[in-house]
């Protein structure tokens, strides 16, 4: 699945539900799919509060399956990057003021299963993060 | 998202229902804040019954509302916490910061 829509926060709710209907495919228990929302909203957020602080750009939210139940979700924006990736992902740091927590990455890490993050200064970011779908039903009584 | 109010005595209850992500935090920041300097509680309850989804964003409401009420030496309690909530708040540690219940 690849969807591609405008960095505006009407968008947020639109992005998270796209993705959890995507994984419904896999049969998740609730709290998996409230984890996957919950990831993909900080990832969806980060492109609209600090990829296009000033302007409208573009995101795409990519979604993938592999055969084993693994989810995979991707996040992109073309806007001005992170300068230090590392310092982005302590927890509690910002550059969004009091409206913002700086607690989107320690999120997206603690609801799903790996991370990773790519930027480089004025040409964007892709957040690539998985989660392993539990099959139910294997060895179920 | 929704917010309504009841004030008794001082103390405040907030009811936030919907979703509380980015797009609906500025709204229900600035109508917190407008509530607490209206009435100035020595308590504020947000209630979270009916709040069906909650991402950091939420975090950063809550935390205002906190400074807000800590500004005014009064309390914050957050209550009725749904499980999804629960988790996000559990992961900031703000359980440590904000009495739930």
């Amino acid at each position: 699945m690849s969807l591609e829509f405008p960095s505006k926060s009407a968008n947020e709710g639109f992005a998270r539900t796209a993705a959890a209907c995507f994984a419904a495919q896999l049969d998740p228990t609730l709290e998996e799919l409230e984890d996957l929302k919950t990831a993909v909203s900080e990832a969806v957020t980060n492109c609209i509060v600090h990829a296009y602080p000033k302007s409208i750009g573009k995101i795409r939210l990519k979604a993938r399956l592999s055969e084993n139940g693994m989810l995979e979700i991707a996040v992109k924006d073309w806007g001005v990057g992170i300068p230090n990736v590392e310092q982005a992902m302590v927890p509690l740091y910002t550059t969004g003021g009091e409206e913002r927590s700086g607690m989107g990455f320690t999120i997206m890490e603690s609801f799903m299963d790996t991370l990773k993050v790519r930027s480089s200064s004025g040409r964007g970011t892709t957040v690539t993060m998985r989660k392993k779908i539990k099959q139910r039903g294997d060895g179920e009584q | 998202m929704e917010i309504s109010y009841t004030n008794q005595n001082r103390e405040l209850t907030i009811y936030l229902k919907g979703e509380l992500d980015h797009h609906a935090a500025k709204q229900a920041m600035a109508a917190i804040d407008d509530q607490i300097e209206a009435c100035l509680p020595s308590k504020a309850i947000l209630d979270l019954k009916f709040v069906t989804f909650m991402d950091s964003s939420g975090i950063a409401v809550l935390l205002r509302a906190y400074r807000r009420m800590s500004e005014l030496e009064g309390s914050l309690m957050v209550r009725n916490v749904p499980e999804q909530t629960r988790r996000v708040l559990n992961v900031a540690g703000l359980n440590r910061l904000i009495s739930f219940c």
